[in-house]
């Protein structure tokens, strides 16, 4: 009977412990789980915070998920260090676990900033753990004045999460405009404005010079009091236990489209890795749900025996405020088509024959379409490239492939 | 298993299917109460390209990239057929931005809903096929999935 580790427990985690259950039924799997939760999805934190889940629901699986998978988890535990020589995983506590095969599921940490003066804030938090969210909802109340550092993914979720349980938020980053990673200045003005409607201040293009305790002072000269602080700078992959192990890594974990690390018998799933981007034909750090998923599933069907190739990874995010959503894909390159009415952009990118990104806000209807378009590398010249251009629909594709689609099993 | 499938050939484009299928999920008993003057929210759409026209609903995937990319643990497979927990679901569209085939909508809230063959709802067999004029839209075993 094989022996499964997994590092992590999260949704790489839990999509490992379905792969290895699709291969192997009998194995031993213990998941070495930091949290004390079972598996939950990060970014449903923010919508804690709102009110639209709870603690009942935000569950990621059902509640007998690791029973029904055989699985031993570990709660509370962290591994410090990896022999794999001998393939052994040491514990914080000194305990260790024997593994045939196993798993790095780590996923990323926030990346902490180093603010003149931060020691002297009395209430500040990341925002990347179901902990951070509840610290934090017992940390305000309706006089708070929050002010979040970083107009990034976690910053703007987290705003909107805790808006109406504050008084006032004020988000500041020293980029020109929100999501600067993901959007230009127009796009991103689009979703600012309709978090400005809904009350969230925003000091864009300005960055804290110092906090003196519940005082911010810009750089710009002004200042600002708050009363709680939350950093979401960014984030960064959690790859040190490998690195240290002797794994090879670059920002994150290296792993092949097996998900196999450079040492025998460890792999690695999620956002702590680096992996095959098929929109670029690079490797990439694709931190984002569905490639943790899709990641992790292949990790454990291979760790198990089984042959399952993760090469259709593409960088991807669906994010909405208060109704409006934005969905960005791929990579930016090559000719783009553009679209606009008021309150709407959709700009597709293509290059060499193949759709390689989009940008949708406002416009996000079967964006899928899109999607596995950029994933499965689709031909355009094997479409009607321009009916597909005015809105995504499978009428594009040619006849053929419509009947294999609507036709038959998929 | 059984499962929707369409001749595009036969399709007449009447939109009947979406009606059907809206009328199917409200609950309601009179078609006339349920849809008159309202917008609607089938699971269901028509496709159309010139003289094509043809319905798309959940294929029901042996390996569904909506179930491995909903991030509230929302959508899942119930033996062959993919459902969507609307408790759980927290309208992020996740799962709209991976559909291949453009079969997911949210509602009139934004929250998430699918075709679930209307095993569950008064209709018990899918309306869409059940109410198609033409037999464009068949309930039936075509082999295993690929």
């Amino acid at each position: 009977m094989k022996n499964y580790v997994i590092i992590g427990n999260g949704i790489a985690a839990a999509g490992c412990i379905e792969g290895i259950r699709s291969v192997d039924g009998e194995g031993k799997i213990t998941v070495v789980s930091g949290e004390k939760h079972p598996v939950y999805c990060r970014p449903l934190i923010s919508y804690y915070l709102e009110g639209r889940t709870d603690l009942e629901r935000i569950g990621y699986k059902a509640p007998d998920f690791y029973e029904r998978m055989g699985c031993k988890v570990l709660y509370g535990a962290k591994a410090i260090s990896i022999d794999s020589k001998k393939r052994k995983i040491t514990l914080d506590d000194g305990s260790t676990l024997s593994y045939d095969a196993a798993c790095i599921a780590t996923g990323s940490l926030p990346f902490l900033p180093g603010f003149e003066g931060l020691e002297t804030v009395p209430k500040k938090y990341s925002f990347m753990t179901l902990d951070d969210a509840l610290a934090l909802e017992k940390a305000v109340d309706k006089s708070s004045r929050v002010l979040i550092i970083g107009a990034g993914m976690i910053g703007l979720k987290c705003a909107e999460g805790i808006r109406d349980r504050v008084q006032s938020v004020t988000i500041c980053d020293l980029a020109d405009h929100l999501l600067p990673s993901v959007l230009d200045a127009e796009c991103a003005g689009l979703l600012q404005e309709r978090m400005e409607d809904n009350g969230i201040r925003f000091i864009m293009g300005d960055s804290v010079a110092e906090f003196q305790g519940t005082k911010a002072v810009l750089k710009s000269g002004g200042t600002l009091d708050f009363d709680v602080l939350v950093l979401a700078v960014g984030v960064r992959p959690d790859a040190a236990l490998a690195k240290e192990a002797g794994a090879k890594t670059d920002r994150g974990i290296i792993t092949d489209t097996h998900m196999k690390t450079s040492l025998p018998g460890l792999y690695a799933a999620g956002d702590c890795v680096e992996s095959y981007d098929a929109a670029t034909n690079s490797i990439k750090v694709l931190a984002n749900l569905p490639n943790a998923s899709m990641q992790g599933f292949a990790a454990g069907a291979n760790m198990a025996g089984g042959d399952v190739v993760c090469d259709k990874g593409i960088m991807m995010n669906s994010i909405g405020f208060y109704g409006l959503h934005a969905m960005t894909a791929g990579s930016y390159e090559g000719e783009v088509y553009e679209e606009k009415t008021e309150g709407s952009v959709k700009r597709l990118y293509y290059k060499d024959d193949l759709l390689k990104g989009f940008v949708l806000v406002g416009c996000c209807e079967r964006a899928g379409i899109y999607t596995s378009m950029i994933r499965e590398k689709t031909p355009l010249s094997s479409i009607d490239f321009d009916l597909m251009k005015k809105g995504a629909t499978t009428a594009a594709f040619p006849k053929e492939v419509r009947h294999r689609k609507f036709g038959g099993a998929v | 298993m059984k499962r929707v499938f369409v001749n595009e050939e036969w399709c007449l484009g009447c939109h009947l299917c979406e009606y059907n299928c809206a009328f199917a999920n409200s609950g309601a008993k009179d078609m006339v109460l349920a849809l008159k003057d309202k917008p609607i929210y089938p699971r269901i759409h028509i496709e159309e390209r010139e003289s094509i026209t043809y319905a798309v609903s959940c294929r029901h995937c042996k390996d569904p990239i909506c179930v491995k990319s909903c991030i509230a643990g929302a959508l899942s497979k119930d033996g062959e057929v993919i459902k969507v927990d609307q408790n759980k679901c927290v309208g992020c569209l996740t799962c709209v931005m991976v559909c291949p085939y453009g079969a997911l909508a949210p509602n009139e809230g934004g929250v998430m809903q699918k075709c679930e063959l209307c095993l569950e709802n008064s209709c018990g067999e899918p309306a869409c096929v059940k109410g198609c004029p033409n037999r464009a839209i068949v309930y039936e075993e075509r082999g295993e999935a690929l």
